[in-house]
């Protein structure tokens, strides 16, 4: 009886030697990037990340969440760079003094999914606002992300600031706000013919489109701009800033680019890499 | 297998134990010598049990006291107790003799062996390897003999042993018993059989509702009762 | 690529993903059994004032929502939380760490009624034996060792199933702290659902053979033992 007693012991002992051997390894040349769904979603990282482990051997860890959770798990610490597209939340960090500078990246744009009965009527307008418009006045379903990410910021602005809607005050129930990313919110659409704000990379790489399809696109303001920051090593002594740096040099330097252009989804590019815009 | 004699007698000093709702054992107060087999009678919750667990200490008195010969109360006495469904511990019959072995602080390298000779005595020497829950009701009787032996007591509680196993197995039991006795293991033992009782005894004590109604030598006792509760008892009449 | 092309030819995401998710599981199993089995052993064993709160108390525990303790364990790992120079947010052990506090309670209260049901069963024969605590404790843990395997898989298969804890605390980064459950998460987000109703069906099917095992080693110990 004792004998098999301390077999199990040392079973036990074992068994937690690969957990704890998982850590030492893992640790030695990585950062944290806490990002967004629609660039991990749309299979962005994917590509990428593998072309700069190569090139530098360090490993990226990326939390994908909405840009407001990055954003605050960068406020956190718990992150080495943060990754997200909503500029007025990127602007506020820095002033914040959480982030050491920003850089432009890339942009796509977002794109107005609906289905393809269309209630509202929207089909081929080039004025988002209208569109919007349209879709309270019809009472039509639509989706909302409701996530403080960068899209869910960038459809509020939508509402309030270019179709003078004060969405909070006046929305339905017809207006579902799902708190969500990406993928759950398409999901969502999709299942209940809802109208919904997507990036166009993560609705490119989606793949339960169903009868959806772009209704609006092209309008100024559906603009996507992404930009990159590091985390303030001078509030968080953990923050790797060299391994960091070294990754925010490589997005913005003409091979992190070139890739960025590179990445295409049935022969569609995704996102465009604009690093020497600086008003980006 | 002599234990120190100073165990014996085992006395019963006004011992009494009562709860709430009644009173178990009234006043009880009984010398135990050494020697032959000391049988406890009488009907069913007359406190036979609970006489033989007080004894054991599983159960304390509310009044009185026990004495173990002259001891002082610092040293446990060597004794040990069969119940009357003896549970069987999830193991092989073999174990469950080596557990009691090492609770009695017998050295690992003597378990084997007292082991051996214990199912001997009992008669399960050939069936040690199997699960001890799988042997029949007489089998498991017999093995919670052999544990309750492993302690090597000088007094050795049994707790109507025999109350539900069939005539074979029960003689298995009486002959272990009278052997042990035999080898001077004080046995005391409660049973409502009267053969039995007349077959084993050397003393005998009749209970009834707590209290103690006689205490004499069996000839005696089965020969003239000098109780009233005893005639009754012996001519199988219902005490109340 | 379908769930089952992964699976038949031994794709090695699909199989760092399996591995995950069994280390984390299993490992979290074991730390709540060390912790849960004990104290499921002292609450059958021991009265004192206040017994019956702490039992109701572990027995509420057992509905603890996953993503509470994900979110409890969140802010205390994290760097600006009060464990955060562990550095462990975001690693397999942030996750093994939350699973084992959702299972710990489940181990904890069907151990404490086994043990109490045996103690029931073993107190006379214990006590007149002789048996000290310490080695009563052993006994009947020893002894009640099926059921508590039993235990341990109801445990096994809340920690196999749970995701919003691990999510949380984990972040579902690719190659690192992704599970099968995250990663069905993550497709069926991607409107990968086929690929994600493929990764459960292999995960029912893992919980299932882990199942059988226990089953196969208790008949096998239940034949010697009885």
């Amino acid at each position: 009886m004792i004998n098999r007693r301390t077999v199990m012991l040392a079973a036990a002992l074992v068994a937690s030697i690969p957990i704890l051997a998982t850590s030492v390894s893992a640790q030695d040349k990585s950062i944290v990037v806490s990002s967004t769904t629609s660039t991990q979603d749309s299979g962005l990282f994917g590509y990428l990340l593998p072309l700069f482990k190569e090139k530098t051997g360090i490993d990226v860890k990326v939390v994908a969440q909405g840009t407001g959770q990055a954003l605050d798990t960068g406020r956190r610490g718990d992150a080495d760079v943060v990754f997200v597209h909503a500029k007025s939340a990127e602007e506020k960090f820095l002033a914040e003094g959480e982030g050491v500078r920003r850089f432009p990246v890339m942009y796509n744009d977002f794109v107005l999914i609906g289905p393809k009965s269309d209630p509202a009527g929207i089909n081929g307008m080039k004025d988002v606002a209208k569109a919007f418009q349209m879709i309270k006045e019809k009472q039509a379903p639509f989706i909302s992300r409701g996530d403080r990410s960068g899209t869910h910021i960038a459809e509020l602005a939508i509402w309030n600031k270019d179709a003078g809607i004060d969405i909070e005050r006046d929305k339905g129930a017809w207006y579902k706000s799902i708190g969500q990313g990406m993928g759950a919110a398409l999901n969502t659409a999709a299942a209940s013919d809802a109208y919904v704000l997507s990036d166009r990379g993560t609705w490119l790489s989606f793949k339960n489109k169903g009868d959806q399809q772009i209704l609006v696109e092209g309008d100024k303001r559906l603009f996507n701009q992404y930009g990159v920051m590091l985390v303030n090593p001078a509030k968080h002594q953990n923050v790797k800033k060299d391994l960091g740096q070294q990754f925010i040099d490589w997005l913005i330097s003409p091979e992190g680019q070139k890739a960025i252009a590179n990445y295409k989804i049935n022969g569609e590019q995704l996102f465009y890499p604009n690093a020497d815009d600086k008003s980006a | 297998m002599h234990g120190p004699a100073s165990d014996l007698p085992l006395m019963f000093v006004d011992a009494s134990i009562v709860t709430r709702e009644v009173t178990m054992l009234d006043r009880i107060t009984l010398t135990v010598k050494p020697g032959s087999p000391t049988i406890l009678i009488g009907p069913n919750g007359s406190g036979k049990t609970t006489l033989l667990r007080a004894a054991m200490g599983l159960v304390h008195l509310s009044k009185g006291r026990i004495r173990w010969g002259d001891r002082d109360g610092d040293t446990p006495p060597k004794n040990a107790i069969m119940f009357q469904r003896p549970t069987m511990l999830r193991r092989s019959a073999v174990a469950n003799v080596r557990y009691a072995l090492a609770a009695a602080n017998i050295p690992r390298a003597q378990r084997h062996e007292r082991a051996a000779e214990l199912l001997a005595l009992v008669g399960l020497h050939d069936i040690g390897s199997r699960p001890a829950r799988r042997l029949s009701g007489g089998e498991q009787q017999r093995l919670a003999l052999a544990r309750a032996l492993a302690r090597d007591p000088t007094v050795l509680f049994l707790d109507e042993p025999t109350a539900s196993l069939d005539p074979y197995s029960t003689k298995a039991i009486e002959d272990i018993v009278r052997a042990v006795s035999a080898r001077g293991v004080k046995v005391i033992m409660s049973t409502h059989d009267i053969g039995q009782a007349k077959r084993l005894a050397g003393d005998v004590v009749l209970l009834h509702r707590g209290r103690l109604i006689e205490s004499t030598p069996a000839a005696e006792f089965f020969a003239t009762p000098r109780t009233e509760e005893a005639r009754k008892f012996m001519a199988g009449e219902l005490l109340v | 690529m379908s769930a089952l092309q992964l699976v038949l030819t031994g794709d090695p995401g699909l199989f760092a993903i399996v591995r995950l998710s069994l280390l984390v599981s299993l490992s979290a199993v074991l730390f709540a059994a060390l912790f849960g089995v004990p104290l499921g052993a002292f609450l059958a064993l021991t009265r004192f004032p206040g017994r019956e709160a702490l039992i109701v108390i572990m027995n509420a525990l057992m509905g603890l929502p996953p993503v509470v303790a994900g979110l409890a364990i969140f802010l205390l790992l994290s760097r600006s939380g009060p464990l955060g120079s562990w550095g462990i947010l975001f690693t397999p052990q942030a996750m093994v760490i939350v699973q084992a506090l959702l299972v710990a309670p489940i181990i904890a209260a069907l151990s404490r009624q086994t043990i109490e049901d045996l103690w029931v069963e073993y107190r006379d024969e214990l006590a007149a034996m002789d048996v000290g605590p310490a080695q009563r404790v052993a006994t009947l843990i020893w002894d009640a060792r099926f059921s508590l395997v039993t235990a341990l898989l109801a445990g096994f298969g809340r920690a196999a199933a749970e995701v919003g804890a691990i999510i949380i605390v984990g972040g579902n980064i690719e190659g690192f702290t992704r599970t099968m459950t995250t990663a069905i998460a993550l497709e069926t987000s991607k409107g990968d659902l086929p690929l994600a109703v493929g990764l459960g069906l292999v995960l029912i099917l893992i919980v299932v053979v882990i199942n059988a095992l226990a089953w196969g080693m208790r008949r096998a110990g239940e034949r010697y033992a009885g």
